[in-house]
């Protein structure tokens, strides 16, 4: 019940913030510790992020994972914020068009994105704009695709 | 026919010891570590170390393209050779000096710090940059701490009056054995030895962990056993000089043991210092390079001024 | 003048503190790094692809080759999350099989990082005694799961094998009496040592701030005050039955890790004293499921907490056998985004000792 309500509050502050839009769906997963999981407006979850960071009811200053998934029409990036302070949790998702895949960067608001999103544009191909260094961290420079897409062939260049 | 002779008495006992030391690190070690050490070779693993120079011997001499290769090959042999004649001046018992120098003690820091240029050769000369960053600590340490080392001798040399190492013996048959009035010299100098050694925890220019094996990296075979033989030489000749400062040489610790011929209390005390490094080795971490230099400069040649000034006033009043 | 150049130094993936194949390229100024560029990537074998096609019982060896040295946890955090998944309710005698051998196995990682980072600050014998230690662990490992690193122990709903005979749990209690010895030995021999303090003092600190913002946990965020241990922010499994403590310094330096590690093994020891008093005498040790596992849809995202920090299991479940995504927070590959920023300024000898304190198993870095 708590859980509803924190998410009530939340999806509330996030409306008055940033427009109506900026929350498009809003559920609380019990198996991520009942963690409210939004699925926040693409281009604003910069905004979105650093907002949840410096509100001093919620100061979610952890950013415990960030990571992408491949869905047939779409794909989406999952974000877990998480409070040192007050010890609750926000899953964030955002949509990304599989054909375009582009999200605004949050390592400016956290510096632990860099690498996550590193590895999810290894993994997916997904662009985060404003990225200082967006390079492939874990495959080689030189490798061709992106793996964890569903629709991945591995490149052979035949021998 | 007596210089011959004795050169050879010499060389085999210098030789013999090398892989007699390198045996009792490895068991002492071993020992220390809660392990066995090497038993295999022979009895009680005896002939380890005949076993691995016979694989040194045959291993095939890498030089690094690019390798300034006349420095390359002939530095390990400047690191070496210098081993050897540093123990031309040592007295290992009373009629057993091979070259009694009235400068000994001079001799020998002159000569040994000949070494330092075949280190610095041999990382210069490999053309890899962890060899290079050993090189140059190298000179940085060598350098550093020669100075505290000297100036610790230089108390035992005021309290003798000279230079000749024979003579230093004879001074403490006399009085008693120099450690008692120059403890602080010889604590300075003990320190400065281990330093001179590369012995944990001053083992910076090897520092595997750091430099991969520092000026060493790119030897193998023959010469990166020439420059191991030199470190194990130089222990046996550093334990001797302290037992030549410090602990009397050859002299027994009381008249009434003297029935025991010199040179086995020389060899007893050289050694004991020589086998120090080993136990040092499996106790402590390594110093940082920047604290290693602190070290000598701000706290060892400090103290061993001070040492130098109490002495030369003990000498003039008492 | 003087004209001095920089130097590009290759550091690894073969090199003897690196602890794996990672490669740090640094710009030195003499001995003065001026800047670094991590390089990973040597060990991805594509742990998350490979799932996509596994069933979630063909996953757990994966999991044993991520943080190789803490197996057992790793195991733990992908059944956890499958179990939160379905909601299984779980043996008495299984939950306490897990929490025995992931504490082991905590003090068994912890004890490998003692040992290898002594051997970074050039101590050799630390290391022997460690190994010595965590040998008499592996041995109770042998005998449990029959393997001593990738035990793949841990099953969706419990156990794989029961206590070997009823000896077992006695020599788990002998283990943790004498290891208590073995801590004041280690702590005699190598905490009060000057040279080692003197290595550690005041090097590689950063603040509370820093270590937040930069997503750090485990010890190297509880070394600068935040009291944060998945075990009792988020718990899971029985921990809730143990007395224990989440040890805390404020120092934020190489020298607070330091004893923060050596006080996790102590406590660690203390659950495994506590788990094998409360040990039950009988019961099952698996809950009763189907052979082949199918979680309903949904998607769960849990953590435990590794010997390295914080490991979060994401899964997306479509009710289907294997997992539709399969995602691993791994914590040494988000720890290990500080190290440019940390060795700035420092020299080579604290550059391996900074590397050492942030405690990577590049397993776990690469996945």
């Amino acid at each position: 019940m708590a859980d509803e309500q924190f998410m009530t509050r939340l999806v509330a502050a996030l409306r008055q913030a940033f427009g109506e839009t900026v929350v498009l769906e809003a559920q609380v997963n019990p198996s991520m510790y009942g963690a409210p999981l939004l699925y926040v407006q693409t281009e604003r979850i910069a905004d979105v992020a650093r907002y949840l960071r410096d509100e001093p009811s919620l100061r979610l200053d952890f950013l415990n994972d960030l990571h992408g998934i491949d869905f047939p029409d779409r794909m989406e990036v999952f974000y877990f914020l998480q409070s040192h302070q007050h010890g609750h949790f926000v899953a964030l998702k955002v949509r990304v068009d599989r054909e375009n895949p582009h999200v605004p960067t949050i390592t400016g608001i956290y510096p632990a994105a860099d690498w996550q999103e590193r590895e999810t544009y290894d993994h997916f191909g997904i662009i985060f704009d404003g990225h200082p260094n967006l390079r492939r961290i874990l495959l080689p420079d030189d490798w061709v695709g992106h793996p964890l897409r569903k629709d991945y062939v591995p490149h052979d260049e035949g021998v | 026919m007596k210089v011959i002779l004795e050169v050879i008495i010499f060389t085999i006992l210098v030789l013999g010891y090398a892989p007699f030391a390198i045996y009792v690190h490895r068991k002492l070690l071993g020992w220390m570590q809660g392990r066995v050490g090497p038993n295999r070779a022979g009895p009680y693993g005896l002939l380890q170390t005949i076993a691995d120079t016979l694989k040194v011997l045959q291993k095939e001499e890498i030089i690094p393209a690019n390798a300034d290769t006349a420095l390359f090959r002939i530095a390990p042999i400047i690191a070496f050779a210098p081993a050897f004649i540093v123990f031309a001046v040592i007295p290992f018992a009373p009629s057993l000096t091979f070259a009694d120098l009235g400068v000994g003690l001079l001799f020998y820091v002159a000569v040994a710090s000949i070494s330092t240029i075949g280190v610095i050769a041999g990382g210069y000369a490999s053309n890899n940059k962890w060899s290079l960053i050993g090189a140059m600590r190298a000179a940085a340490q060598m350098i550093s701490y020669e100075i505290p080392l000297v100036l610790a001798a230089l108390g035992v040399v005021l309290l003798a009056g000279s230079l000749n190492l024979n003579t230093i013996v004879e001074a403490q048959s006399r009085s008693v054995w120099f450690v008692i009035p120059q403890i602080l010299g010889f604590v300075i100098f003990l320190i400065a030895a281990i330093a001179e050694l590369n012995r944990t925890p001053f083992d910076l220019t090897e520092a595997e962990s750091e430099l991969v094996a520092g000026y060493q990296t790119e030897y193998s075979g023959v010469r990166f056993a020439f420059f191991m033989l030199a470190e194990y030489v130089y222990l046996l000749a550093m334990g001797g000089l302290i037992a030549t400062l410090y602990f009397g040489g050859w002299l027994p610790p009381h008249p009434a043991l003297a029935f025991i011929p010199g040179i086995v209390w020389f060899l007893l005390k050289a050694l004991i210092f020589a086998f120090l490094p080993f136990w040092l080795q499996a106790t402590f971490p390594r110093a940082r390079v920047d604290q290693l230099m602190t070290f000598a400069w701000k706290w060892l040649i400090p103290l061993a001024m001070v040492n130098l000034v109490l002495t030369a006033m003990a000498k003039a009043w008492i | 003048m003087i004209r001095t150049e920089e130097l590009v130094l290759n550091v690894g993936p073969q090199h003897p503190s690196t602890h794996g194949v990672f490669r740090l390229l640094v710009k030195i100024d003499g001995e003065t790094i001026v800047e670094a560029t991590p390089i990973i990537g040597y060990l991805h074998r594509g742990t998350e692809k490979l799932a996509e096609d596994l069933t979630y019982t063909q996953i757990i060896p994966y999991t044993d080759r991520m943080d190789y040295l803490s197996a057992m946890i790793g195991n733990y955090s992908l059944v956890h999350a499958v179990e939160t998944l379905m909601g299984l309710e779980i043996p008495e005698r299984a939950e306490y099989l897990r929490v025995i051998v992931m504490e082991l196995n905590r003090i068994a990682s912890h004890l490998v990082w003692f040992g290898t980072y002594l051997l970074d600050l050039g101590a050799l014998t630390p290391f022997l005694y460690a190994f010595r230690e965590r040998e008499k662990i592996l041995q109770l490992f042998a005998e449990i799961s029959g393997a001593r690193l990738t035990y793949s122990y841990m099953r969706v709903g419990g156990v794989k094998w029961d206590v070997p005979d009823d000896g077992w749990i006695g020599r788990v209690e002998r283990f943790v009496d004498e290891f208590q010895r073995a801590l004041e030995e280690f702590h005699t021999f190598v905490t009060g040592n000057e040279i080692v303090q003197a290595r550690l003092k005041g090097v590689g600190r950063y603040d509370r701030e820093t270590a937040v913002a930069y997503g750090l946990t485990g010890v190297n965020l509880r070394s600068t005050g935040v009291p944060y241990d998945v075990r009792k922010a988020k718990p899971y499994s029985i921990y809730d039955r143990f007395d224990f403590e989440v040890p805390v310094r404020t120092e934020g330096d190489l020298w607070a890790r330091y004893l923060l590690r050596m006080e996790e093994m102590e406590q660690s020891r203390r659950i495994v004293k506590q788990a094998v008093k409360q040990f039950p005498s009988g019961g099952e040790i698996m809950a009763r499921l189907p052979k082949l596992i199918r979680p309903p849809a949904g998607e769960v995202y849990v953590s435990v907490e590794m010997p390295r920090g914080e490991q979060g299991v994401y899964v997306y479940s479509e009710g289907k056998p294997h997992p539709y995504r399969l995602h691993f927070r791994r914590a040494s590959f988000i720890n290990l985004q500080i190290l440019p920023k940390l060795l700035v300024g420092e020299n080579i000898a604290n550059m391996v000792a900074i590397l050492g304190s942030i405690d990577i198993v590049l397993g776990e870095v690469d996945a």
